[in-house]
């Protein structure tokens, strides 16, 4: 039960850099340490105890498998979590061409 | 008709696909492809409409059901699947019809078109998938293309809007994951109608609450309601016009309202407090929406906080219709909210749409949106002046036009159910809409005309004038979904399989 508090508080760390950090770079970095929280609170989930890879063979008898759904569906989060990065950065990137600062309380053209 | 299903998916799809690759062999491609192509989609969806069964299921790799338990990824096409469908990808087609003229502004109309493409395959698939990790999927590969459409023009406004909505659209998207990572660990499955069923044998607990609430946080992020609305007015009027109209006109439906109705109506039993949770947020919304709007001085900027006041009127027929359904109080009161709210969406996304390709022509035509600068254009430019007139009037709620009757049903439906302070608030943002329209006409096209050193600039060009005059056609020829006959094409069986859990999920799991 620890382990998936811990995945809270970690997904937690993340929504507070996002929201108090005024870096451009670091919130993108908040915004990873949230997706990595859920991918692993997603792989714990699958996990059995006591289980075996859920490979069946001709003979075997074993019932006890570990979920393998939760891993195939994280490797499609983390493929998908590197375009919003990707995306997510190229955008910090010309920002940082156009305004020459990282810092969002100087990039405030859009108010009202 | 189950075979045609995925084709909502592959065509836009390949299409994203083959031009930016063959661009370099024929130049027109993107310019011909992507209207072509939208315009096969929307004949398609349209013809689900005249169908002999009500829900059609396709199953993705051939993985049928195992001992009534169901392996694999299904496509659901169910009477709101296509009632969605339909306006997708007719508001897609008009964009992209308009875009051949508008793009000449900019370079690199390969990628638009592509991203174009990207986007629409994602709002098709986010509508068609019964599955709700493949849900998710597509509504990343729908907003992460409009991330980069958001971003198209490179300039200090449209990198800082795309940054904010990329952080919060990126908040939004793993709330909604983790909604659906805890929704997995409570039930073992994935599959919308499958849930339900678990969900059902289990009772409410309060982990469900808690999925509950991220699922509204997540997609009421999606959809701009009030408490989460900042970055849609920067990130909706800073993307070129033809974007701006997917944006507001389908994409926070999509990906927002659909998801909510789906999820809410088809996977959770209905709860009171959470019925009530999205009537008070629709409200807040309609009311928020329009004075923040009225003080705007950009053209777009002002459509686009109407967005907001406009979904607001959509989740107030829905949420209505939650309330009175959770109690279990007249049915056919909450059948007309909700067919309200379902009507006025697909008003909203044609005369919003309409209002975003106007705003785009002046622009094109004039080179600003600042209301104050602009004058006297409907001198010169009175087919645009003439549509936009018809939309403004839509949106206000005037008579003849579409606007009228789906707020009229929502009010009805509002004084029926004793909801009279929201009837109340629904009349007052409606005349306040018309008084900030009549601005925009007081200031753009009526008026004094500005431009004496270039005198005759003229109408916006073909393929422009087409997409807007054929729309405004469509703001009063959808007044015709009020007479019964074509509302029970349309409307009803949407209504229908959103209020009985069994017309979805009979065809899917079998019970």
């Amino acid at each position: 039960m620890i382990l998936y508090f811990l995945c809270f508080v970690l997904f937690l760390v993340g929504l507070y850099g996002v929201i108090t950090r005024r870096n451009v770079i670091k919130i993108v970095l908040g915004i990873c340490i949230m997706e990595y929280s859920i991918n692993l609170l997603f792989v714990l989930i699958g996990y059995v105890h006591d289980g075996v890879a859920p490979i069946i063979v001709k003979g075997s008898t074993e019932t006890n498998f570990v979920d393998p759904l939760p891993q195939a569906m994280v490797l499609t989060v983390i493929v998908i979590g590197l375009a919003t990065t990707a995306m997510l950065l190229a955008i910090a990137i010309r920002v940082y061409r156009k305004h020459e600062t990282f810092d969002i309380r100087e990039i405030k053209n859009l108010k009202g | 008709m189950s075979a045609f299903i995925p084709l909502f998916v592959i065509l836009p799809l390949a299409g994203a696909f083959v031009i930016p690759v063959f661009t370099g062999y024929w130049k027109n491609m993107g310019k011909v492809l992507t209207p072509t192509l939208m315009l096969v989609l929307l004949a398609l969806s349209v013809m689900f409409f005249f169908r002999d069964s009500a829900v059609f299921v396709y199953y993705v790799g051939g993985w049928e059901l195992i001992n009534g338990v169901p392996v694999g990824i299904q496509f659901v096409v169910d009477g709101l699947s296509v009632l969605m469908l339909s306006i997708i990808n007719m508001v897609a087609f008009f964009a992209s019809f308009f875009s051949i003229s508008y793009l000449k502004k900019f370079t690199g109309d390969k990628y638009f078109y592509a991203l174009f493409c990207l986007m629409v395959a994602g709002m098709n698939g986010v509508v068609i998938t019964g599955d709700l990790f493949n849900l998710f999927i597509f509504l990343e590969i729908a907003v992460i293309a409009s991330y980069a459409l958001v971003a198209f023009g490179i300039e200090r406004e449209e990198l800082e809007a795309s940054f904010k909505y990329q952080v919060l659209g990126g908040l939004a998207s793993l709330l909604v994951l983790l909604g659906i990572v805890v929704l997995y660990w409570k039930t073992g499955s994935l599959n919308i109608a499958d849930i339900s069923w678990v969900l059902k044998q289990e009772g409410s607990s309060p982990s469900l609450l808690f999925i509950q609430i991220l699922f509204i946080a997540g997609f009421g992020l999606k959809a701009a309601m009030i408490p989460f609305h900042a970055w849609l007015p920067d990130a909706h009027s800073s993307a070129p016009a033809p974007i701006s109209a997917m944006l507001s006109g389908v994409l926070i439906k999509a990906v927002g309202v659909y998801a909510i109705m789906r999820l809410f109506f088809n996977m959770f039993e209905l709860t009171y407090e959470m019925s009530m949770l999205i009537l008070v947020i629709g409200t807040i919304s309609m009311v928020g929406g329009v004075f923040l709007a009225i003080g705007q001085w950009d053209f777009k900027r002002l459509l686009a906080y109407h967005s907001i006041s406009q979904m607001g009127y959509v989740f107030l027929g829905l949420g209505m219709g939650m309330v009175i359904l959770s109690v279990n109080g007249n049915k056919a009161v909450a059948i007309m909210a909700i067919a309200g709210g379902l009507y006025h969406m697909v008003n909203h996304a044609v005369f919003k749409s309409l209002l975003f390709l106007n705003s785009g022509a002046v622009e094109y035509k004039t080179g600003t949106r600042m209301l104050k600068e602009l004058g006297g254009l409907s001198e010169n430019m009175p087919l645009t002046s003439t549509s936009s007139f018809g939309a403004s009037m839509a949106i206000s709620g005037i008579p003849p036009f579409n606007g009228f009757f789906s707020k009229l049903l929502i009010i009805i439906a509002a004084v029926q159910g004793q909801f009279y302070l929201m009837a109340a608030l629904a009349v007052l943002v409606s005349i306040i809409t018309l008084a900030s329209f009549m601005k925009v006409h007081r200031y753009a096209f009526s008026g004094n005309f500005r431009y004496r050193d270039m005198k005759k600039f003229g109408e916006a060009p073909f393929s422009m004038l087409f997409s807007m005059l054929v729309m405004a056609g469509l703001c009063l020829l959808l007044s015709l979904l009020i007479i019964p006959v074509f509302r029970d094409i349309f409307l009803t069986p949407a209504v229908n399989d959103l209020i009985n859990l069994l017309n979805y999920s009979q065809p899917i799991i079998g019970y």
